[in-house]
């Protein structure tokens, strides 16, 4: 038997919105109908290319493993080893505290302090789902401006960062709680 | 909006196109995995879209327009900044919020500065930031991505 509970419960805020929405027109209550026609809007908005948007990460999953990319980073320096890493944080998905532990991984495999934080850059505003969501809501100049703007400064801050904390550094495995 | 759902379509039926001609399975796969991920993100999304149509009938435009337009100056960038500095919003969800406020009269750099703060600097991952990189580590790149987000939104300000 499937659980219906989870579901529903999911949606429970749409469902009560929804519901004062209908009151609200029923009532005329001025407020909540501009509150539903901006909810409308919104909702139109995302509708229509979200899904689309999900159905290219989905085959993207699919056709291009990002264990394949991970097989090959490791020592490389210089600009091969750079550009793999920057090529690893754009197949990646999540928020960036979920790069952390890919950064033990990087630093276990041998890359240099520069290319973890060039990494972390990357993985935080360059990943090919979140650029496909900006282009939707920000527009295509919008984020070509702003990644090719980032692009040199997150290699700047991998280098900086580099010289600051000296060899010393290292990323400590944290145990999930 | 609809030249959005025009070409999101147009590329998504393509790249359908093509995978089904290389491999049947794989396609059908990677669709499945598409739609399972846009289940997952609809309930929180469709939360934060209601939160922001309400949010937005209270907040009148003149004042987005006055603390994060064009001529807000160093106001609307340092605000922008700090907001995105504490708040963890997912990044899925910040769009629609950065494209409100577009909407409603703030600024290109002022929202480039409060998207590239939302990612790259956070004060409430810190904490669990400085267990993998240590003290130091973990808090010069915060500094350090805080600047470079003031500097990026200074030229995308610039160039748009």
């Amino acid at each position: 038997m499937k659980d219906f509970r989870r579901p529903i419960k999911q949606y429970i805020w749409l469902i009560l919105f929804l519901s004062a929405s209908m009151l609200s027109f029923v009532f005329g209550f001025n407020p909540g109908i501009s509150i539903s026609f901006n909810f409308w809007d919104f909702f139109v908005e995302m509708i229509t290319f979200i899904p689309f948007l999900f159905i290219l990460i989905g085959l993207f999953d699919v056709w291009f493993p990002k264990e394949i990319i991970e097989k090959h980073i490791g020592k490389e320096s210089g600009v091969k080893g750079i550009f793999l890493v920057i090529l690893l944080a754009m197949f990646q998905a999540g928020p960036l505290y979920g790069a952390f532990p890919v950064a033990y991984i990087l630093f276990k495999k041998g890359s240099s302090i520069r290319n973890i934080f060039i990494y972390l850059g990357a993985f935080s505003s360059m990943k090919i789902p979140m650029l496909g969501i900006e282009i939707g809501y920000l527009g295509v100049e919008f984020t070509f401006l702003r990644t090719i703007i980032s692009l040199p400064l997150f290699i700047l801050i991998g280098y900086i960062m580099e010289k600051l904390v000296g060899k010393s550094f290292e990323v400590k495995e944290v145990e999930p709680t | 909006m609809l030249t959005n759902a025009v070409i999101f379509g147009l590329v998504a039926g393509f790249a359908v196109l093509i995978s089904l001609l290389l491999d049947r399975k794989k396609t059908v796969q990677g669709v499945k995995k598409g739609v399972k991920m846009f289940l997952g993100i609809a309930p929180p999304f469709l939360n934060i879209l209601i939160l922001v149509s309400i949010v937005l009938f209270f907040i009148p435009p003149e004042l987005i327009v006055q603390y994060l337009g064009s001529g807000s100056g160093s106001t609307g960038f340092f605000v922008a900044a700090v907001v995105g500095s504490i708040t963890l919003i997912p990044g899925f969800i910040s769009y629609p919020i950065a494209g409100a406020l577009i909407d409603k009269g703030a600024s290109y750099g002022v929202v480039a500065v409060f998207m590239t703060t939302l990612m790259m600097v956070g004060i409430v991952t810190l904490p669990l930031e400085i267990k993998y990189f240590g003290k130091k580590a973990a808090i010069l790149r915060n500094l350090l991505n805080f600047f470079a987000a003031l500097i990026i939104g200074l030229f995308v300000g610039l160039m748009m």
